[in-house]
């Protein structure tokens, strides 16, 4: 008899997820299960509770009932064990503006415990994988917004994250940024991804899952 | 985990450079104490000061002028997400109070550095009491600091955070005022300095910023939760 083959444990899962903030509930209901290494892509309208469900995914909010479990963590209570392991990308680059894109870098880098050689290594091949290089020493100030989110990119994936929550990853990006930002953070890299987007025809072929939430209405998982 | 005092030496480090950069808050707190005390001598019409009076006028612009920083010391966090950035890291966040009280330290001392030596020239007849004042400054600075960092990071999400500062600070640093204007009027005595309950009044401001040292520590995680 052949051995049984160990099945991974999933590396997310939701059940009966709720956050309301004040009497508007943002989410009502959300249920997922998704394999590590899988693509969830999210849908749904403004307001829909999509950026919601990233940042409590990425431990920034507390759900308000049911249950989250993020690779392996059960959240909120085990939060802390999970940090470092995610990979984030909002609205906000999360980048200070008066500090080269090198010293945010370096910055996030250090927090995240790598420094040194190791740390400045990490650092140019990012770069130079976002096509940044020349533009590593300018000010976050004085970079384009395209420029920016390819800078927001080599962050979130800079400390070799094991999940990735993705909030519209293409914004701002030109072609060619798009392409450089897939090798960083496209399903290539084989990571487990959550995507929040507005442009299915983009991420829809690259999805395992698909997950809808509407505003008002019970997410619907495809 | 990343190690606490990594944490610390990146966040202070990330802190001085964008001050050192931009010159944000420093200017803004120096010109305002110099200002102020242009006031006060035309204001008082004397060209000397002594006791109780001077050191009312030194810790009453000390304290206005640090308002300024504390108000702004969070500030970088709120509007280019660096909270989201340090509650996505493996580190202890009271790594964030301690470095955020540090770099207000070092804002305060470079703040005395112009401003006391001008309080001098304008009220003092001599310097002999600027080298034990130093403790009191010492001492004061880092309660201040201490509840400064406290105060700010718990003012910064409000919009109104200009506002809120100075009306939740100011009824919180009155127990240091009074220790460190009551350790500050003897050494600024009439025919120089004395030493009465200088000692009682350093022991108050130690007390004082034992906490507040300890309080943050105790509630930053807590204040950085959702």
């Amino acid at each position: 008899m052949a051995p049984e083959q160990e099945v991974p444990p999933p590396a997310i899962v939701l059940a009966g997820l709720r956050r309301d903030f004040g009497e508007r509930a943002a989410l009502d209901g959300v249920g997922v299960e998704l394999a590590s290494g899988e693509t969830l892509v999210v849908l749904g309208p403004n307001g829909a509770g999509k950026t919601t469900l990233l940042r409590i995914l990425a431990t920034l909010l507390r759900p308000s009932g049911g249950e989250v479990t993020v690779l392996g963590c059960a959240l909120p209570r085990e939060a802390w064990k999970l940090r470092g392991q995610i990979g984030y990308l909002g609205h906000e680059p999360l980048l200070y503006r008066d500090l080269s894109g090198r010293e945010n870098l370096r910055f996030h880098a250090r927090l995240h415990g790598i420094a040194g050689d190791e740390a400045e290594a990490r650092i140019a091949e990012l770069l130079a994988a976002a096509g940044m290089e020349r533009r590593g020493d300018d000010r976050v100030a004085e970079l384009s917004a395209g420029m920016r989110q390819r800078l927001a990119i080599c962050r979130c994936v800079l400390h070799r994250p094991s999940l990735l929550l993705l909030d519209e990853p293409d914004s701002n990006l030109d072609a060619e940024g798009r392409e450089l930002a897939h090798g960083l953070i496209g399903p290539g890299a084989g990571l487990t991804r959550v995507v929040v987007t507005h442009d299915p025809e983009r991420f829809l072929p690259e999805a395992d899952q698909v997950l809808r939430l509407g505003v008002g209405e019970r997410a619907a998982v495809a | 985990m990343t190690p606490s005092r990594t944490a610390f030496a990146a966040i202070l480090a990330k802190d001085l450079r964008a001050e050192l950069r931009t010159l944000q808050s420093l200017p803004a707190m120096a010109i305002f104490a110099v200002t102020t005390f242009v006031i006060f001598r035309f204001g008082l019409d004397r060209t000397q000061l002594s006791g109780d009076l001077a050191s009312g006028v030194l810790w009453a612009t000390l304290l206005f002028a640090a308002v300024l920083g504390i108000n702004r010391l969070f500030v970088a966090e709120r509007e280019e997400g660096g909270f989201d950035a340090i509650r996505l890291a493996p580190i202890d966040r009271s790594a964030l109070f301690a470095a955020k009280a540090t770099a207000l330290v070092i804002y305060l001392l470079a703040l005395e550095l112009v401003a006391v030596p001008v309080f001098a020239l304008f009220f003092l007849d001599s310097a002999e009491a600027l080298g034990p004042l130093v403790a009191v400054l010492l001492l004061a600075d880092l309660g201040l600091a201490a509840t400064g960092t406290l105060i700010s990071s718990m003012a910064v999400n409000s919009r109104a955070r200009d506002l809120l500062v100075p009306l939740i600070l100011l009824p919180l640093v009155v127990p240091l005022m009074i220790a460190a204007t009551g350790a500050t009027d003897p050494l600024l005595a009439v025919g120089g300095p004395g030493y009465g309950r200088f000692g009682t009044w350093l022991m108050v401001l130690g007390l004082y910023d034992l906490i507040f040292v300890l309080l943050g520590y105790a509630v930053f995680d807590f204040l950085l939760e959702d």
